[in-house]
């Protein structure tokens, strides 16, 4: 009886309640729920913004807003997507997920934990705030020159710039602690037994995440600090006058920019295969094929990054290069998509919400890829770059293959999460809402694209408007669906039907051996792997 | 658990931790080492059509009278720079190895005193090593007056080792207000 009270009261004085235990917080499930709540309510910041970009665009000239705050949005939506919902949700998810998977009692570093998830809700500030300010005569509002900062439109623009460069700072100190940390747990807090080859999938995507991270991040950091100091401080890095080139900015943005792309998706096609062989209850389809594949795609991520800016002017082999090497990405990626569809083949298969989700992945996220050679192709790209087929296409990789991947993870682990099983039904009117109404918005995107619709544009030509009526309509289905998916998580985190250990039937793993929800310290004894 | 000295395993953690410090400081360091990478980079490749911004010796360059190259020129005033600014001519047909002058004309049409920059761009990058210039008004900051016109001379001559290939080359001036304006006056 003592021994239970010595342990509770342990327990309860690292514990703080109330806003102390958030802030205070080194739990590596506490921080994991903040991660994943952040990136929510910035999904729904970001997702609000493009519903105003695509109200302007739903006929031609300007009805609601400025060419100037257009601009805005259209920045801050992808910084806000890609920087504070994206990569928080895969962070929230490893903290969540891999000490659990690999059976350890926490992540390795958790004072730093802490420290990364609380740099980001000041970024999201930095980033938002000179809307705000603009509001009250201050500055002219939020970086207006898209989320490439491309000088030299990003030297003469407003103070909108210096708070995205800051903000931009904190983000990238963030997620390089998020992967020092995550580096280091996988690496010396695997359970015995478990050796790198016998890892979860999901562990192995954020792995290579992870140096992708801690080798572009600081890149990027680089970059936007000459971007600082060419604005204030006389430097001439990207100013042709001072001897600089402006160019050279795009080499240093998309050295860290393409990375970042595959930044976003790793984790995703980590966990995909476990809830692929979960659903189809039969075991994952060639394991080291596709770690194999994860390490190619992470090395070849960093030699592609010329193919975002090829009609900036590059010699031709130059061009031959950055073009073939690109499209040897393809090679890897469809193993990928091979072991991913020979993982459910002739299993006993069920479709519940996860599984959905994973499936409607496969299928976008192709699409995504295809459409994305098309645009390696430098003679095709002269007529694409920069049209809505890159908006669309990068939509299909970004919006399909990161946050509907992400959503087949919240629906995977919910259950686990809180204890509760979500509402299954709600689940599938969600999948299916989002699937069709993503697809209405974005397949007409192709169309317009390819008739020369230029995107960053408010206005357009006569002849696009019906397409963009069609996405508008889209989007603001596709906007107010996710409203559901809110809703369903908060009803689950409150109550619900009891969630099992194990949850789903076929479920394999480590975290499944736990209860439902696991105990707030877990795995004090790693277990072994045979 | 509740141990205050360290454990060996966290010990090893923060071990490894600072490796993958040392990884980011690297890769920011590399960062900053691309700046003058690039323009190696770039003046090895002609990527980005750079010239060599400094005068070419004059080589006793065989003149080869075997073929023929147009160049043609281009020129540009960036904004924030009032001046009018033009080639007299806008294309020479030349011998590899052939030295010719051009004249640009600027004037300054603003009411004080301006400095600009001009700089050279070649397009194909492949022939921007070959274009080799004697004297160039790229080479300094220009000066004008209010009002003043100037005719600025530019002698150059394309190197006999142009891939054959190679026919036609433009030659881009675009100017730019000089950066350090208050330094100068």
């Amino acid at each position: 009886m003592s021994t239970t009270t010595v342990a509770h009261h342990e327990e309860h004085s690292d514990h703080p309640t109330g806003i102390m235990r958030w802030l205070t917080t080194t739990n590596h499930k506490d921080i994991g729920t903040m991660y994943l709540t952040f990136s929510l309510v910035m999904f729904l910041v970001g997702g609000l913004m493009v519903l105003g970009i695509r109200a302007e665009l739903f006929r031609p000239g300007l009805q609601l807003m400025n060419p100037d705050f257009y601009n805005q949005l259209i920045g801050v939506h992808a910084l806000i997507m890609i920087f504070a919902a994206l990569m928080p949700a895969a962070t929230g998810f490893a903290n969540w997920m891999i000490p659990l998977q690999i059976g350890a009692p926490d992540m390795a570093l958790p004072r730093l934990n802490n420290w990364g998830f609380w740099l980001l809700p000041p970024s999201a500030i930095l980033l938002t705030l000179p809307f705000t300010l603009a509001l009250f005569g201050i500055g002219d509002g939020a970086l207006a020159t898209g989320w490439t900062f491309y000088p030299p439109l990003s030297v003469q623009g407003g103070i909108g710039v210096d708070f995205a460069i800051f903000a931009v700072h904190l983000l990238g100190v963030s997620s390089v602690m998020g992967s020092i940390n995550i580096i280091v747990t996988l690496f010396n807090m695997r359970a015995p037994g478990m050796t790198l080859m016998k890892m979860p999938m999901f562990a192995w995507g954020w792995l290579i995440t992870a140096f992708l991270l801690v080798a572009t991040i600081p890149v990027l950091a680089g970059a936007v600090t000459m971007l600082l100091t060419d604005r204030h401080f006389g430097t001439h890095f990207f100013d042709a006058a001072g001897g600089g080139d402006p160019i050279m900015f795009q080499h240093l943005f998309w050295f860290f920019g393409h990375p970042e792309v595959y930044i976003l998706l790793l984790p995703v096609w980590g966990f995909i295969p476990q809830i692929l062989q979960t659903f189809s209850r039969k075991p994952m389809y060639g394991y080291k094929a596709q770690v194999y594949s994860l390490w190619a795609i992470g090395a070849l991520a960093v030699v592609v990054w010329a193919h975002h800016f090829f009609t900036a002017g590059m010699p031709v082999p130059a061009l031959l290069y950055f073009m073939y090497s690109t499209m040897a990405i393809s090679l890897p990626l469809a193993v990928l998509f091979f072991c991913w569809i020979k993982t459910m083949w002739k299993g006993s298969m069920s479709f519940e919400t996860p599984m959905l989700f994973a499936v409607g992945w496969i299928i976008l996220f192709g699409i995504g890829g295809l459409t994305g050679l098309v645009l390696a192709d430098v003679a095709a790209d002269a007529q694409y770059h920069n049209s809505y087929f890159v908006v669309a296409h990068f939509h299909y990789t970004l919006f399909a293959g990161g946050i509907m991947g992400i959503m087949a993870g919240v629906y995977y682990w919910l259950p686990k999460m809180t204890g509760h099983m979500y509402n299954e039904k709600l689940g599938k009117v969600h999948f299916w809402l989002t699937a069709i109404s993503f697809n209405v918005t974005f397949i007409p995107q192709f169309f317009v694209g390819l008739a020369g619709m230029p995107r960053r544009i408010p206005d357009y030509a006569l002849q696009f408007t019906e397409f963009n009526m069609i996405s508008t309509v889209g989007a603001f289905i596709l906007g107010l669906s996710q409203l559901l998916f809110v809703y369903n998580i908060i009803m689950c985190a409150k109550g619900g039907q009891k969630a099992t250990d194990k949850v789903w039937e076929g479920a394999e793993g480590l975290e499944w051996t736990l209860s439902s929800p696991p105990p707030y310290h877990s795995f004090n004894e790693q277990p072994v792997i045979k | 658990m509740t141990d205050s000295q360290p454990t060996k395993q966290q010990k090893a953690n923060k071990k490894l931790a600072i490796k993958v410090l040392y990884v980011v400081i690297g890769s920011l360091l590399f960062a900053f080492a691309l700046v003058p990478l690039y323009d190696v980079l770039c003046s090895i490749t002609g990527l980005n059509g750079k010239t060599d911004n400094t005068a070419a010796t004059l080589a006793k360059a065989k003149v080869d009278n075997t073929r023929v190259v147009t160049v043609q020129f281009v020129s540009a005033v960036m904004p924030g720079l009032g001046w009018n600014f033009y080639p007299k001519q806008t294309s020479i047909t030349l011998h590899p190895g052939q030295i010719e002058t051009v004249i640009f004309v600027a004037k300054n049409t603003t009411s004080e005193t301006v400095s600009g920059q001009a700089v050279p761009s070649v397009t194909p990058g492949k022939a921007s090593s070959h274009l080799k210039k004697i004297e160039c008004f790229c080479f300094v900051n220009q000066a004008l007056k209010s009002g003043e016109t100037k005719e600025m001379p530019l002698r150059f001559f394309v190197s006999p080792d142009l891939p054959d290939d190679v026919k036609e080359m433009t030659l881009s001036y675009s100017f730019f207000k000089a950066p350090d304006q208050k330094a100068l006056n």
